[in-house]
C-alpha cells in the first residue's frame, strides 16, 4: 500500500483547515470520499478533492506534497499513524497531538505541537512562536510527547508547558520557558530576552548561556545524575542532543519574582 | 539416595507463597553501592522479626543499571504487599537516601507498584524536581552531596520464600564449611537471595511452640545435643546441621538454587564430613509449595 498523498493543486489564498485529514478521521474511507469530504477554506467551505489531488490508500501513513504555510492545524488530535509534510507547514502543526508521528520536512508558523499530549513532532526547517505553548484562554500548554526542531523557534517555546520534552537545535527567541509549569526545553543555539520570565518548574537545557534578567540565580556548577539517564534516553532520535554524555551544568534557578522552581542547566 | 556418598533424604522442603521485589543501587563504585545496599537489607534475616527478608542478588556492571555507574541488585520479601511497601520505604529513606552518591531505581517490572521515591521526595521539602523520562517517572531530590536520584515506583511480584536444605556433618566447622561452598555456587544462580548471616541459619525452627506466645521454635529434631532427649532426626554420628534458607521469584528459581547447592555439596564428598541432606518438611503446616529433593536432584519439577 503507498501512502495517502494530498498535493495541493494551487497556491491557497486563504488558510485551509487541515485537522481532519488524519489517520483517525480518513481510515476506511475511499480517495473518492475523502475527495468529498468538506474542509474549511478561509471562511468558506470547500471540498477536500477541490484543494488537493488525492492518491495513494494507506491511511496509517499521510503525506502533505507541494505544500504551502496555510496549510493549518495538520495532524490535529490524531492519536496513530504517521504525517509527513514535504514542504512547510502553517500554524497549529501538532495541534492536540495524542500519539503517532508528524514528519515536517520544511518550516512551520506559530503554535506548532500546541496542547500536544504524546507522540513526536519532528520539524526540520524553523518554527514559528508558541511552540508547545497552550491555545488561547488554557492554563496549560503541551502535556507531553517530543519535539524536534532542527532550526530555530520563534518567541514563547514552551510558554505555559506542563509537560514532555522540546529539543531545539537552532536559536530560540524571547521568553523561552515562559510560565513554564514543568517538562524539558533544550536549546543548542542563542536564546532571545527574558528567558524563563515566571518561570514556575522545569527544566531549561541550554548549551551557551542566555543573558538573564535579574529573578534568575546562580546555583553553581554541578554533576547532575538525571542528565545520563536523559541523553540515554535521547539516543532514539535523530538529534544532535543524543550526542551529549556530560553531567556537568551550571544551575540557575528562578523565576524568583514568581518564587519559581524552575531551572536553567547550561551544559558545560 | 546417595550422591557421591552422601546420603539424600526421600523429603521436601516446604514454602510459602510471598511477595517480592527488586531495586537496584548504584553509586559512585561498588563499594558505596554495596555499603547502601548492605544498609538496606541489613537486619532482613527473617520475617518473623525483621518484616521483611532481603539480600543481594548479585554485583550489576556499569552496562547493566540506568545511570551506567556500579551498582548491585537487590531482593526483598515480606508475607503481604502492605509490609513490603513499609519496609521497603522506611529502608529506601533510612540507608539510600542518607548513603552518599546512592541512587535507587526499579528492578522489576509489574502492574503492581511500590513506591521507591514516591513519598521520599517530600524529604526535598518543595525544592524536588520530577523528571519523566522514557515512561518512567524519576524524583531529583536535593540533598547535601549533590542531588539523590530515584525512580518513582518498582514493581512487586508474587514471589515464594522459604525454600531450603540441611547439611548435616560430624561436626561444625565440617557443617559450615559445606555450607559455605554452597552458597558461593547459590549466588550465581539469578532471582534468588539467601538471607541469613552469610547465607546460613544455625537456629533452624520448628512451627509452633510448648509456650503459647511463640509461633516458631527450635527444631529439636535437628538439635544434636537433643539427640537423646527428643524425637531426633540425627543418626550418632552427625553433630552439627547447618540450613539454607532461599527466597525466590519462581518456584523454578529456588529448585535451581537449591540442585546448585546441593551438588556443590556433595562433590566435597563423604570425606568432608557431611553425611547426609535433609529439608525442612512441616508436614504441610507452613506452605503450598513442596520442593522435592530427589525430583530437584533429577531434575524433574516437584
Amino acid at each position: 500500500m503507498s501512502a495517502l498523498t494530498f498535493n495541493l493543486n494551487q497556491t491557497p489564498r486563504h488558510s485551509i483547515n487541515c485537522s481532519n485529514l488524519t489517520p483517525d478521521h480518513l481510515a476506511g474511507k475511499t480517495a473518492d470520499e475523502i475527495a468529498a469530504m468538506p474542509i474549511n477554506y478561509g471562511n468558506s467551505r470547500v471540498s477536500v478533492g477541490d484543494l488537493f489531488e488525492i492518491s495513494g490508500t494507506d491511511t496509517q501513513h499521510i503525506v502533505f506534497k507541494n505544500t504551502s504555510n496555510k496549510l493549518d492545524y495538520i495532524g490535529a488530535s490524531m492519536s496513530s499513524g504517521t504525517i509527513t509534510v514535504e514542504g512547510n507547514a502553517g500554524a497549529y502543526l501538532g495541534f492536540n497531538l495524542k500519539n503517532g508521528e508528524i514528519h515536517c520536512h520544511g518550516n512551520t508558523e506559530a503554535f506548532a505541537a500546541c496542547n500536544m499530549v504524546n507522540g513526536l513532532l519532528h520539524i526540520n526547517g524553523n518554527t514559528g512562536d508558541f511552540l508547545g505553548a497552550g491555545s488561547e484562554g488554557l492554563r496549560k500548554g503541551m502535556r507531553g510527547g517530543t519535539v524536534i526542531v532542527k532550526g530555530n523557534a520563534g518567541d514563547r517555546v514552551g510558554d505555559q508547558m506542563r509537560r514532555g520534552l522540546i529539543l531545539i537545535e537552532g536559536n530560540a527567541g524571547d521568553y523561552c520557558g515562559s510560565r513554564m509549569i514543568a517538562g524539558t526545553i533544550g536549546v543548542l543555539g542563542n536564546l532571545g530576552t527574558y528567558t524563563a520570565f515566571n518561570m514556575h518548574r522545569g527544566t531549561l537545557l541550554l548549551k551557551k548561556q542566555p543573558q538573564l534578567h535579574a529573578t534568575i540565580q546562580d546555583c553553581g556548577t554541578h554533576t547532575l545524575p538525571f542528565l545520563s539517564l536523559l541523553f540515554k534516553s535521547l539516543a532514539k532520535y535523530d538529534t544532535q542532543f543524543s550526542k551529549f554524555s556530560t553531567q556537568r551544568v551550571q544551575r540557575f534557578v528562578g523565576d524568583a519574582a514568581y518564587k519559581g522552581n524552575g531551572e536553567l542547566l547550561i551544559l558545560s | 539416595m546417595l550422591l557421591n556418598g552422601i546420603q539424600i533424604d526421600d523429603t521436601f522442603a516446604e514454602a510459602f507463597n510471598m511477595r517480592g521485589t527488586r531495586v537496584i543501587i548504584t553509586a559512585q563504585n561498588h563499594k558505596w553501592a554495596y555499603h547502601a545496599a548492605n544498609a538496606m537489607t541489613g537486619f532482613a534475616t527473617s520475617v518473623i522479626g525483621c518484616g521483611v527478608e532481603a539480600g543481594i542478588e548479585r554485583d550489576l556492571s556499569t552496562e547493566e543499571t540506568p545511570d551506567g555507574r556500579p551498582g548491585v541488585s537487590i531482593l526483598m520479601f515480606a508475607m503481604g504487599s502492605k509490609v513490603l511497601m513499609q519496609q521497603l520505604e522506611t529502608r529506601m529513606g533510612q540507608c539510600i537516601l542518607t548513603c552518599p552518591t546512592a541512587a535507587a531505581f526499579a528492578g522489576i517490572d509489574s502492574e503492581d507498584k511500590i513506591s521507591l521515591g514516591k513519598h521520599l521526595r517530600y524529604f526535598g521539602d518543595g525544592f524536588q524536581t520530577s523528571k519523566l523520562i522514557d515512561g518512567r517517572r524519576y524524583w531529583r531530590i536535593p540533598v547535601m552531596d549533590g542531588e539523590f536520584l530515584t525512580e518513582e515506583t518498582t514493581g512487586m511480584v508474587r514471589a515464594i520464600g522459604g525454600g531450603n536444605f540441611l547439611i548435616l556433618a560430624t561436626s561444625q566447622p565440617a557443617a559450615l564449611a559445606a555450607a559455605e561452598v554452597a552458597i558461593e555456587a547459590m549466588k550465581q544462580v539469578p532471582n534468588v537471595i539467601m538471607p541469613f548471616p552469610g547465607g546460613v541459619v544455625r537456629s533452624g525452627s520448628k512451627v509452633g511452640s510448648k509456650y503459647k506466645t511463640m509461633f516458631a521454635s527450635t527444631n529439636d529434631a535437628f538439635c544434636p545435643t537433643l539427640k537423646g532427649a527428643t524425637n531426633t532426626e540425627l543418626s550418632p554420628e552427625i553433630e552439627s546441621v547447618m540450613e539454607i534458607v532461599i527466597d525466590g521469584l519462581t518456584f523454578e528459581d529456588i529448585a535451581l538454587s537449591m540442585k546448585v547447592g546441593i551438588e556443590a555439596i556433595c562433590k566435597l564428598g563423604e570425606s568432608s564430613g557431611v553425611k547426609r541432606i535433609s529439608a525442612g518438611n512441616y508436614g504441610g503446616k507452613l506452605g503450598p509449595h513442596l520442593f522435592k529433593l530427589h525430583d530437584i536432584l533429577n531434575g524433574s519439577k516437584s
